[in-house]
C-alpha cells in the first residue's frame, strides 16, 4: 500500500509551512477589515486549524479509498461537503467565543457606536463590528477559500496515490519477470544440474554396456527434457497438456533411475487440457514431491498428479507424495521446499493463497490453483 | 595388470547406492579386479551399516545423497569405518572440501580410467603399509591402519559443516538408528568422552566432543552456556540468578541448565537482551 505523503517528514514540513502562511495571510486580511488583533488571530487560527485537520484527514484516507478514474467527480462532492462542514464548525466555535468576548467588551466601551457597524476597515477601533454579523457576511468568501484549499488537497492526494499505485504495479511486474527468469536459470543450474542431470548421465553410462537400446532411449528423453527447459524461457503461458507431457518426460527419466520403486499417476480431466498456466510451475512441485517422496524413502512410491477445473475459473492441481515422518518432516506453512513457488505465484497474481499444503497420515499434498485469464 | 601377490577375492567391498544402475556400473568396472570381491550391495544407509558390521569390508563405494540417512551420517555411526571411495553427483565445489580426506571420490558419471585410478591408488596405499593385515591379526594391535581411520574421521568433521547436515543429528541407540531433528533437542550435556543429547524422547549419547557441536550447530539456535552444556534457546522459559556470577536456565521440560558468567553474556547476545 502506498505511504501517506504526510507521514514523511519533508511533506509534513511543507504542509505545516503552508498552513502557517495561510494563517498569517488571513490574519492580515482580517486586520485590514478592521477586526481587533485578538479576534483576527483567533479567527484565523481556528478556521485554518480546521482546514488543516480536514486536509490531513483527506490525505490520510485516500490511501484506503481512492476513487476510480470514472468517478473522479466524487472528489468535487467530497470537497464541497467537507468545506461546508468546516464552515459550520467555524461558526459554531468562533461566533459564541468572539461575540461574547470581544464584541461584548467593545460595545460596552463605546455605547451606541458600532452596533450596526459596517465594515469600512478604515479606522481600527472606531468602527466596532459585531462579529456574528461579520461572520455571516463573509461566509461566501470563506467558503470559497476553504473549498479551494480542500479541493486542492484532494486532487493532490488522488494524484499522489494513483502515481504511487501505478509505480507499485510496475515494480511488481518487473519483479515477477525478473524472478521467474532467475528461478528458471537457478533451477537449471542448481537443482537440475548436480543431482538430476549427473545422476541421469550416470544411469546412461551404466546402461550403455548392457542395454544400449535403453541407453539411447534415455538420452533421447533427457535431450527432450533439456530442450523443453531451454525453450520455455521465452514463452509466457503454456497449455496444461504441454506442461503435463513435459512432466511425464521428467518422470520417465526418474523411473529409469529408480526402476520399480517409482510409479506415477497423472489424472487430468478432458476439459482441463486446454487451460493455460505459467511454464515450469508444475515441474518444481513434482521435483519437490520426488525429493521427499522418493529420494528420502526406500519403499515403492506412488506420486499422483491430479488436475481439475474448479469454480471461479481456476485450474487446480494436486500433487501427492508419501513421506517418511521419521527422517523428514514438513515445515508448517509452505511445506517442504516450496517457498520459491509461493513467491513466484505471489509476484504473478499478487495473492498469497494459491499454494497450499496438506498432510494426511504419511501423505503430503501440494495444491496449486492457477486463475485463468478471461 | 593388478598386483599378483593379492589372492583373488581377498579384498571385501560393499557398494552402497540407492540407484540400481549406479551400483551396476561399479560392479561392471570391478570385474577387472579379481582380488576384490563384492560381498554385498545396499540401497540405503541403514542396510549399509548392518552390512558393514556383519561383513567387515575393506573398502566401501559410497554414495552421499541417499534415503533416510546420507553417506556421511552413515559413516558417523560405523565404529571403525573402512576405507571409502565416494561415488557421487554432488557438485565439485561441495566435494572439494573432502578431497584431502577421503581415499578418493568419483564424480558421476565417471569412466573406467578414473575408476581404475582411484582403486589402484587405494591398493598401492594399502600394500605400502607393511604387511598390515597379517601382522594385525597376529599381534592384535588395533592401531595398525592409521591412515584410513584418521582420514575418515577428519572427513566427517568437514562433512558435518555442510549445510545438508545441519538440520538433524543421527545417533545409534541399542542397535537402532535414531534421527533427531534439531528442534527436538532440549540441551546437550558433556558426559566423559560422549555428549548426552537430551530430547523430547529421552537422552542419547553421541561419541563427539562439546566443541564439535559448538562449532557445527547453528549458533542462532544453540548456545554453549557452560563448559559442559549447550542449550537450544527456543526451549528457554526463564533465567534465574544462581550463586554469584552464575545463572540457571529453566527449560520448558523443567530441566535446569547451569549458565556460567561467560555463557550468560553469550546467551544474552543471542536472545537480543
Amino acid at each position: 500500500m502506498a505511504k501517506a505523503p504526510l507521514s514523511t517528514g519533508k511533506f509534513f514540513l511543507i504542509f505545516i509551512s503552508w498552513w502557517a502562511i495561510w494563517a498569517v495571510l488571513q490574519i492580515s486580511l482580517l486586520l485590514g477589515f478592521g477586526l481587533s488583533v485578538g479576534t483576527a488571530i483567533t479567527d484565523s487560527l481556528v478556521s485554518n486549524t480546521l482546514v488543516a485537520l480536514c486536509c490531513g484527514f483527506i490525505s490520510n484516507n485516500m490511501q484506503y479509498y481512492l476513487p476510480k478514474k470514472e468517478r473522479y467527480w466524487y472528489i468535487l462532492f467530497i470537497s464541497l461537503g467537507l468545506s461546508g462542514i468546516i464552515l459550520l464548525a467555524c461558526k459554531a466555535i468562533l461566533v459564541p467565543l468572539l461575540d461574547a468576548h470581544t464584541g461584548g467588551a467593545l460595545t460596552g466601551a463605546i455605547p451606541g457606536g458600532g452596533v450596526q457597524g459596517t465594515i469600512t476597515g478604515a479606522l481600527p477601533g472606531s468602527a466596532t463590528i459585531d462579529y456574528g454579523q461579520f461572520f455571516s457576511r463573509s461566509w461566501a468568501v470563506r467558503y470559497d477559500i476553504v473549498f479551494l484549499q480542500v479541493g486542492c488537497m484532494s486532487v493532490l492526494s488522488v494524484l499522489w496515490y494513483s502515481t504511487e499505485e501505478e509505480q507499485e504495479n510496475r515494480q511488481r511486474r518487473n519483479d515477477a519477470e525478473r524472478l521467474s527468469k532467475e528461478a528458471e536459470l537457478f533451477k537449471l543450474r542448481q537443482q537440475l544440474a548436480p543431482h538430476f542431470l549427473f545422476n541421469s548421465l550416470n544411469s546412461i553410462s551404466a546402461l550403455i554396456g548392457s542395454r544400449p537400446e535403453q541407453a539411447r532411449k534415455m538420452i533421447q528423453q533427457l535431450s527432450d527434457f533439456l530442450r523443453g527447459n531451454l525453450k520455455k524461457e521465452e514463452q509466457q503461458w503454456v497449455p496444461l497438456s504441454e506442461e503435463l507431457q513435459y512432466l511425464e518426460l521428467y518422470l520417465d527419466i526418474e523411473k529409469v533411475r529408480f526402476g520399480h520403486r517409482l510409479s506415477t499417476q497423472i489424472i487430468c480431466e478432458e476439459e482441463c487440457l486446454g487451460l493455460r498456466l505459467p511454464p515450469m510451475l508444475l515441474q518444481p512441485i513434482v521435483e519437490n514431491a520426488i525429493k521427499f517422496g522418493l529420494y528420502d524413502t526406500t519403499d515403492a512410491v506412488t506420486i499422483t498428479v491430479h488436475a481439475r477445473k474448479v469454480e471461479g475459473s481456476y485450474v487446480r492441481i494436486d500433487v501427492t507424495n508419501p513421506f517418511d515422518p521419521e527422517t523428514s518432516r514438513p515445515k508448517k506453512g509452505t511445506g517442504f521446499g516450496l517457498s520459491s513457488i509461493q513467491r513466484r505465484l505471489y509476484l504473478l497474481f499478487a495473492r498469497p493463497d494459491l499454494l497450499e499444503t496438506h498432510i494426511d497420515n504419511n501423505l503430503f499434498t501440494t495444491t496449486v490453483k492457477i486463475p485463468q485469464q478471461p | 595388470m593388478t598386483q599378483a601377490n593379492i589372492p583373488a577375492g581377498s579384498i571385501k567391498a560393499i557398494l552402497i547406492d540407492d540407484e540400481p544402475l549406479a551400483r551396476m556400473i561399479v560392479r561392471e568396472y570391478l570385474q577387472a579386479y579379481p582380488e576384490i570381491q563384492i560381498v554385498q550391495e545396499c540401497s540405503d544407509g541403514f542396510e549399509g551399516i548392518k552390512a558393514i558390521q556383519q561383513l567387515h569390508p575393506d573398502l566401501l563405494f559410497l554414495d552421499i545423497q541417499m534415503p533416510k540417512i546420507n553417506g556421511f551420517e552413515m559413516l558417523e555411526l560405523v565404529e571403525e569405518p573402512p576405507a571409502v571411495i565416494f561415488t557421487t553427483a554432488f557438485d565439485e565445489y561441495a566435494i572439494r572440501a573432502f578431497e584431502s580426506h577421503a581415499v578418493d571420490y568419483l564424480l558421476k558419471p565417471f569412466n573406467k580410467e578414473r575408476f581404475d585410478k582411484a582403486v589402484r591408488k587405494w591398493i598401492d596405499h594399502r600394500s605400502a603399509a607393511p604387511a598390515t593385515s597379517a601382522a594385525a591379526t597376529a599381534t592384535t594391535t588395533p592401531d595398525e591402519s592409521p591412515a584410513p581411520a584418521d582420514a575418515t574421521s577428519a572427513l566427517l568433521e568437514t562433512a558435518a559443516q555442510s549445510p545438508a547436515q545441519q538440520h538433524r543429528i543421527v545417533v545409534k541407540t541399542g542397535g537402532k538408528i535414531k534421527i533427531i531433528p534439531l528442534e527436538d533437542i532440549h540441551f546437550l550435556e558433556a558426559a566423559d568422552d560422549y555428549v548426552k543429547i537430551h530430547t523430547h524422547n529421552g537422552a542419547f549419547l553421541k561419541n563427539r566432543t562439546m566443541s564439535y557441536f559448538e562449532q557445527t550447530l547453528d549458533p542462532t539456535m544453540f548456545v554453549r552456556t557452560h563448559r559442559s552444556y549447550i542449550l537450544n534457546i527456543s526451549q528457554v522459559t526463564r533465567i534465574d540468578p544462581y550463586e554469584k556470577d552464575s545463572h540457571l536456565c529453566i527449560l520448558q521440560s523443567g530441566a535446569q541448565v547451569p549458565v556460567s558468567k561467560a555463557g550468560y553474556v553469550k546467551l544474552k547476545a543471542v536472545l537480543g537482551l
